[in-house]
Formats: structure tokens, sequence, C-alpha cells
């Protein structure tokens, strides 16, 4: 007997073959049971009077190919107002959060204003926004402000998620027990100190899942920004459908989005699994 | 009963005050003369309202025929049926009193122009095909907000239907210009009544279509509402 083995717990032999007998078995029902419902769907919705018509209007595979292209190309800008908004997210909601937290009175009008931010761009519709910064601010024609509505129809997005995300840091910043700020100012931290090496860190790990969330969200919202001329993937889709009036475009387009947001997800789960596993470590 | 649909806001010079079913208008007219040819008077024409990208979604129509300034395609064609046309219609370019696009009299001298445009048109369509620009054309969902953007100085010139184009440079743009309207396609575009593919009243719409046009009816109603074309260049 090795020392490693020695540790482990015994384990009765009957009862592991018991296990994995029924884990088999499961494994079969959950198999056959998918089976079936998803044939049952299949069934139901393809012996529907009207399903030729749907599919030629939703899933038609030449209207597909020919819109796939130019659909695709629309999406690379989703992609790109994505990526721009989110790392901007991601800072000016730490900044306001931030703010939120300060507690010495003199920042008390600091306090309000985040406060203020929050309200109004939480309560605002995003599309609403769109509208406002694309249309809104150039026609103030202030001198040397670009009117370029992809950049307005970003810092939409980026105020409106950032009201979102900066109450999700504050949730995870809340969350840190008191006793970790105190037992890090009693060893002679700062107050700055203390949240960049204590609170943040600890805050930022817990709050990862809903973060990721927000962005699946705010994946889709990039095609708002299509309200101000810029061809994404759902305004390419659009004109597509609207010419040869078929709406298997939308469908591709759809794709697009989800071929990105799946991926997303199931980070998201991993992150939640490996969080739960830390904190639960010896528990079994 | 005849039901008839359109779309909402429903737009001058076609519908008056948003109301399709007081008869003013180029389109509220024209649908109240083929009733009227079809045997339902006045008070039995029915509106609904049917956004144009519903009114091509498969299922049943939940109107007779609807009038909605959509124009005749081939590809379109595939999906539902068109009567035949009842206006020939020209794209035509607006922009702003001394604006980039002011005085161009060319096609070749509008392809250096940022265009905005109302999605699902075939003004798009003008732009894409004829014009070619080297910029991405901006496309919104409405005309409203196409004009927006023209006001902002977002695009250099938009791009609508003729009949449109005097509506908005006289009741919405205040310096707003027809630079000019594009040569007719070699077949035309025209507007058709939309129905349901395979309709069992497409022939009667037709012969009331048919009617209105021999008669001279349909000639007086374009010109009260759609007055002169007269007086805008065509591009060369």
């Amino acid at each position: 007997m090795t020392p490693a083995a020695a540790d482990l717990p015994y384990v009765d032999p009957e009862r592991q073959d018991h296990l994995r007998r029924r884990a088999r078995r499961d494994a079969g029902i959950a198999s056959l049971s998918t089976v079936v419902a998803l044939a049952l769907i299949v069934w139901g919705v393809t012996s529907a009077p009207g399903w030729p018509a749907v599919k030629e209007q939703f899933f038609s595979p030449s209207e597909f190919k020919a819109s796939f292209p130019s659909v695709l190309r629309g999406f690379l800008l989703n992609v790109k107002l994505f990526c721009v908004a989110e790392v901007l997210i991601l800072v000016v909601a730490l900044g306001i959060a931030l703010l939120r937290g300060l507690r010495a009175p003199v920042f008390l009008p600091f306090r309000l204003l985040a406060a203020l931010f929050v309200d109004v761009f939480r309560g605002v519709p995003t599309l609403l926004l769109v509208f406002l910064f694309g249309f809104g601010i150039p026609a103030l024609q202030i001198q040397g402000l670009t009117s370029s509505v992809t950049v307005w129809g970003t810092v939409a997005l980026v105020v409106s998620y950032s009201a979102y995300v900066s109450e999700v840091y504050r949730a995870g910043i809340e969350s840190v027990h008191p006793s970790q700020r105190a037992a890090a100012r009693s060893l002679g931290l700062s107050s700055f100190q203390t949240m960049r090496h204590v609170v943040l860190p600890q805050a930022v790990r817990r709050v990862l899942p809903p973060l990721l969330n927000d962005f699946v969200s705010l994946q889709k919202d990039t095609a708002l920004v299509a309200v101000l001329g810029p061809i994404e993937a759902l305004r390419a889709a659009q004109i597509y459908e609207s010419s040869d009036f078929n709406s298997t475009p939308l469908v591709a387009a759809a794709l697009l989005f989800i071929a990105i947001t799946i991926p997303l997800a199931r980070v998201t789960d991993r992150l939640l699994a490996r969080e739960r596993e830390r904190q639960t470590i010896g528990v079994r | 009963m005849l039901t008839v649909g359109t779309d909402k806001p429903a737009y001058p010079p076609y519908f008056e005050n948003n109301n399709p079913a007081n008869g003013k208008g180029f389109e509220s007219a024209v649908a109240y003369a083929v009733a009227k040819q079809l045997g339902y008077a006045t008070n039995q024409v029915k509106w609904v309202v049917v956004p144009f990208n519903s009114s091509y979604q498969p299922g049943p129509k939940r109107f007779d025929f609807d009038i909605n300034e959509i124009s005749i395609t081939p590809q379109r064609a595939k999906v539902v049926d068109f009567s035949d046309g009842y206006y020939n219609v020209n794209q035509a370019v607006i922009a702003l009193k001394g604006g980039k696009a002011d005085g161009v009299t060319t096609i070749e001298g509008l392809k250096k122009l940022k265009f905005g445009v109302q999605v699902g048109t075939t003004s798009l369509q003008t732009i894409q095909d004829i014009v070619k620009p080297t910029q991405q054309p901006s496309v919104f969902n409405d005309t409203d907000a196409a004009t927006k953007a023209l006001k902002n100085g977002q695009v250099d010139a938009i791009v609508v239907d003729l009949p449109t184009a005097f509506y908005i440079t006289g009741a919405e743009l205040d310096n707003g210009i027809i630079v000019g309207q594009f040569p007719a396609p070699a077949k035309g575009e025209q507007f058709g009544l939309l129905m349901q593919k395979g309709s069992p009243i497409l022939t009667c719409v037709n012969q009331a279509v048919a009617a209105i046009k021999s008669s001279g009816e349909l000639q007086q109603i374009t010109d009260k509402w759609l007055g002169a074309g007269a007086g805008v260049v065509t591009f060369s």
C-alpha cells in the first residue's frame, strides 16, 4: 500500500458498481427523453400547415447564402462596437462605483452625481439614449465636436451600460465583509490601498459572472446603433429582407450573434463553477 | 367590407394628417377610387395598420390589399401578388442649399457624397446600383431620421422618391433643395397594391386599376396630390 493510497477513504466496490450502473441508466434515460422531446418539437413544427411558407420565408438556403457575406460584413461593426464599448464600460463603471463608495463628507457632491448618473441612465431606454446622443449632440453644432454616429452611438452604449455595471461593481464591493476592510486599515493601509489591494480583488472576482452577463446583453444591443445609420449585421439583414421580401437574412444575423454569446455564456458558467469550488473547498 | 392596409405614420403627400380614412392624399384617394370600382362605397372601406415589414410575412393577411408606396420588383413578386402599377416613380436627391451636393448634375458627381436613406426602400437600391458611392450610405429606420441626419450634417444628401422629395423640401427643411432626379430605370419603377400570394381578388383589382387609368381619374388624382414633377434636373 502506497502512502498516497492510505489517505484515500475506503470505498465499497459493490457500491461503486451500483453507482456506475445507475450513472449509465441515468445517461440512457436522459438521452432518450432528449431525443423524444426534440423529435416531438420538430414533428409539431414541420407538420403545421403553414410550415412550407415559413420555411421558405425564414430558412431559405439560397437567401442565406446570398445575404451572408453582407450580414457578416455588418457583424464586424457589431464586434468592433462591442470591443470598444466593453473596455470603456469596465473603466467608467468602476469609476462610478468607487465614487459612490467614497465616505469622506467632502466627497458628497461626487457621490450625489454618481448616484444621479446611475438613476437617470439606468431608467432611460438605451434606444432613446442612442437617438439623443447620435442626433441630439451633433444637432448642437458645437465646433470641433465630432458628428460621427458610430462614436456617439458607442458613447450612448457606454453611458447606459456603465450605469448598470457600476451597480454590479458596487454590489461586489459591498459584499466584501467589513472585517476585511477593518483588518487592512488596522495593518496601516490607507483607505485607497485597502480598496486597491484588499476589497477590489475580492469584489471583482465575485461579480465576474454578472459582468459577463451584462456583456452578453451589450453584444446584442450594439444593433441599436443601427438607428443612426451605420450598417451593422441586423441592418444589413433588414436591407436584404425588404429587397427580396424574405426574412432568412435575419436568421443569419441571429446565428452570428449566437455564435458569440454562447461561448461567452459557457465561460460564465465555467467561472461560476470555479468560484463555487473555490468557496466550498474541503466541503463534500 | 373592403380592408385596406397601410403603415403608420402615413406620410404626405400620400396621406394627409396621418389619417388614411379621410380620402386625402394620393394613396388614400387611389384606394377609395379602386374600392369604388370594386363596388365598395366609402363607408365600406376599413383601414388597418400594416407595418411595411409585416406586409410580406407568411400566413393569412389582415387586409385585402396594402397601399404603402411599395415598388413592384420581380423578387418581391415571388412572395406576394402585386396589382398593375398605379404610379411611375422616380428617385430624387435632396440636400441642403450650399452643401456639398448643391449644384451636382451628374451621377459621377454624386459618387463622393455621403448618402442617407430609409431602409427597405428602392431609394437604397438606386444608390447602390446606380450611384455606387465611395462611402457606405447611412441607412435609417425612416425618412424622418434621414432628414435629421441631413440637417445635422451627418450625411450630405438623402435619396427619396420624387413626391416625398417635394414634400420634404417644401414642408420639413428650411433650406432644402431637390438636387435632381435619377433617369427612370429601363422598365420603369412602379408602385403597386400588395396582396396575398394567389389572392382571389387580384384580377378584379387589376380591372379596377385599369378602369381608373382609362377614365382619367387616376391622372386627376395624381395631378391633384403629387402635382408637377417639372423643373427638376435629371442626372446625366
